[in-house]
């Protein structure tokens, strides 16, 4: 079920999808939805699964049953560039940015997709050329608003302290131009201050119009910018629901405290 | 200053046969400006896009075979059907040596490009050795080891001009330099553009660039492309300059060369094969009053590793780090004494 104030058109549609690694069971008969507009929240303990769906959604892993849709398209068998394409663009749990480029340059790389100009507009600097240059560099410019990055344009990647790093990584994505974005962890190792900034953020994301689907261990921050949370454990989901229901639910309380289950 | 200074090396360059008496160092000239394209194209495999092809050579020896027989003509026997083609002008051998040696590329790039790293740079260098074996031992259209000879020099035709055949090294000089600075500005141009910043992407971190949709093989077959095509034009310029090729030319050693050269001068920037490649082009005329061809070896080699020690990014972003900081304390120095005005009751 969608959550309220969002559209009911399904944006992601995974069905039955199975990933193995040898003999274990990374993701089974994982099955869900993600409606047009909702901030979804992926959650589980560790080693439950979310980065392997993550990959999974994103064409960086095969799954061996099952199907992932995006809208009408059916990822399986896509590549990844074929799946940002698509408007499906993720997030990293590492801090992952081009070190040795500047912030600028990053965004402007992310930016790829948007470009105009071909191979003979560059060979012979036709005004084609420089006019998407101009265009991309004033997206690029924008983007860096956004995520508060703008001072930092001129530095190098690499030498930005940490916390700016995740945000240069989803400035990246959201160069991308995504219609949906898969975040990955995007506060994980941040202060409180700046994991604050982050929700602003992706609170500001969905308000353009992304879907939002978000992996993260910071639970206080999932259950307030969460409309709707699904949880994983050994791979499976065990529940799928309201933040609200999610907090109650006593398998969600189980997974996290160890008590009960016990792994088959 | 720093804008002038590219004017400056131009004027420098044109000039060169006017004040130049030695022709040996016009030959030496020559023909390191001929690997020093090659140089720049193996930059653009290796510095723009991280991928170590070891087998560089071939499409040097491609577009050098290519172009020689496209001039020279050939009658072979090919699958049972005789296969004859007439002489064609040398400067049409050019173009087609660098299309011949750019389908290679994009042969090799579309197969190799499945495997990376370790298994790269061996499929390169087996390529190479093919090519190799293939030029030694195809003797009906290549000679093998009696060598392709009188390979006939490049003529060109100007509108109303009438047509000029480059007898002279003047006139190679001249030729060799202006498809130098094609090639410096055709790779400033690509490395510059959205094209080089996705194939810096992938040699920084291929898994992010393909998340944010960039085409992974599109862009490494199109560095391989254009990086063999280059390869081979510089190959041609070498056939037609030296009027004489055998299979030597797809020897390890000359990948080897173009390696050093772009690795001490600086891998990733424009300038870095060009600076490695004078320093190397020219250490053997250096040497050669003081030390035997033996030790001349010997020199060159410590030389490499010298420089690769004490500068492991080359010799260019050493000079880059080195100005950079210059001009940063220069600053600092204009800037200290209006600080101190600026707080005048302090210190007094």
């Amino acid at each position: 079920m969608p959550a309220r104030g969002v559209s009911g058109e399904v944006v992601l549609s995974v069905s039955h999808v199975e990933v193995h690694f040898g003999g274990l069971v990374a993701l089974s008969d994982l099955d869900f939805k993600v409606f047009e507009g909702e901030i979804v929240g992926l959650i589980g303990p560790n080693g439950a699964g979310k980065t392997t769906a993550f990959n999974v959604f994103t064409g960086f892993l095969k799954p061996a049953a099952g199907e992932v849709r995006y809208r009408d398209t059916l990822l399986n068998g896509l590549k990844p560039h074929e799946i940002a394409a698509l408007g499906l663009v993720r997030t990293f749990q590492r801090t992952s940015i081009f070190e040795r480029n500047t912030v600028f340059e990053n965004v402007l790389t992310g930016l790829h997709r948007r470009g105009r100009s071909s191979l003979w507009d560059t060979l012979l600097a036709l005004p084609r050329e420089k006019a998407a240059e101009a265009e991309l560099a004033d997206e690029a410019r924008e983007i860096l608003r956004v995520v508060g990055l703008d001072r930092r344009a001129a530095d190098m990647a690499g030498t930005l302290p940490y916390g700016e790093q995740r945000l240069l990584g989803m400035a990246l994505a959201l160069a991308a131009k995504p219609s949906m974005l898969l975040l990955d962890e995007p506060v994980s190792g941040m202060n409180a201050s700046e994991s604050a900034k982050v929700m602003k953020l992706v609170q500001t994301i969905r308000a353009s119009g992304v879907t939002i689907l978000l992996v993260e261990h910071d639970m206080p921050m999932v259950m307030q910018v969460s409309d709707r949370i699904v949880v994983l454990n050994y791979g499976r989901i065990i529940a799928e629901g309201a933040p609200a229901l999610i907090q109650k639910h006593p398998d969600v309380i189980r997974a996290y405290l160890g008590e009960g289950k016990k792994r088959a | 200053m720093k804008r002038a200074l590219p004017a400056i090396w131009l004027v420098v360059l044109l000039t060169v046969p006017w004040w130049l008496q030695d022709q040996y160092i016009l030959h030496v000239l020559i023909t390191t400006g001929i690997f020093i394209i090659a140089a720049m194209s193996l930059n653009l495999l290796l510095g723009y896009t991280g991928q170590l092809s070891l087998g560089h050579v071939a499409f040097f020896g491609i577009g050098a075979y290519a172009s020689a027989l496209t001039t020279l003509g050939f009658d072979v026997e090919l699958f049972g059907f005789r296969v004859v083609h007439q002489p064609w002008p040398a400067i049409i051998g050019l173009f087609i040596g660098m299309v011949v040696a750019g389908l290679s590329g994009y042969v090799i790039g579309r197969l190799s490009f499945k495997v990376r790293g370790a298994y790269f740079v061996i499929v390169t260098i087996s390529f190479a050795e093919v090519t190799r074996l293939i030029a030694l031992n195809w003797v009906e259209l290549t000679q093998g080891p009696l060598a392709l000879t009188n390979i006939p020099p490049y003529t060109l035709g100007f509108p109303g001009l009438g047509n000029y055949t480059l007898w002279s090294k003047v006139a190679y000089y001249y030729l060799v330099l202006a498809l130098g600075l094609i090639a410096y500005v055709v790779i400033s141009r690509l490395v510059g553009s959205r094209i080089g910043r996705a194939m810096i992407a992938l040699k920084e971190n291929e898994t992010l660039a393909t998340s944010v949709g960039i085409d992974v093989t599109r862009y490494l077959v199109l560095a391989a492309v254009v990086s063999a095509a280059m390869a081979g034009g510089a190959g041609s310029l070498y056939a037609h300059y030296l009027k004489i090729i055998d299979p030597d030319i797809f020897l390890f050693i000359y990948t080897v060369t173009m390696v050093i050269m772009v690795i001490t001068g600086g891998k990733g920037t424009l300038a870095g094969p060009i600076v490695g490649g004078v320093i190397f082009g020219f250490l053997p005329v250096v040497l050669r009053p003081v030390a035997a061809p033996a030790v001349q070896w010997i020199l060159y080699g410590a030389l490499m590793i010298v420089i690769v020690f004490m500068l492991p990014q080359g010799i260019v972003p050493a000079l880059q780090r080195s100005m950079a900081n210059w001009s940063r304390s220069e600053r600092k120095g204009a800037i200290a004494p209006l600080t101190d005005s600026a707080k005048p009751g302090e210190g007094q």
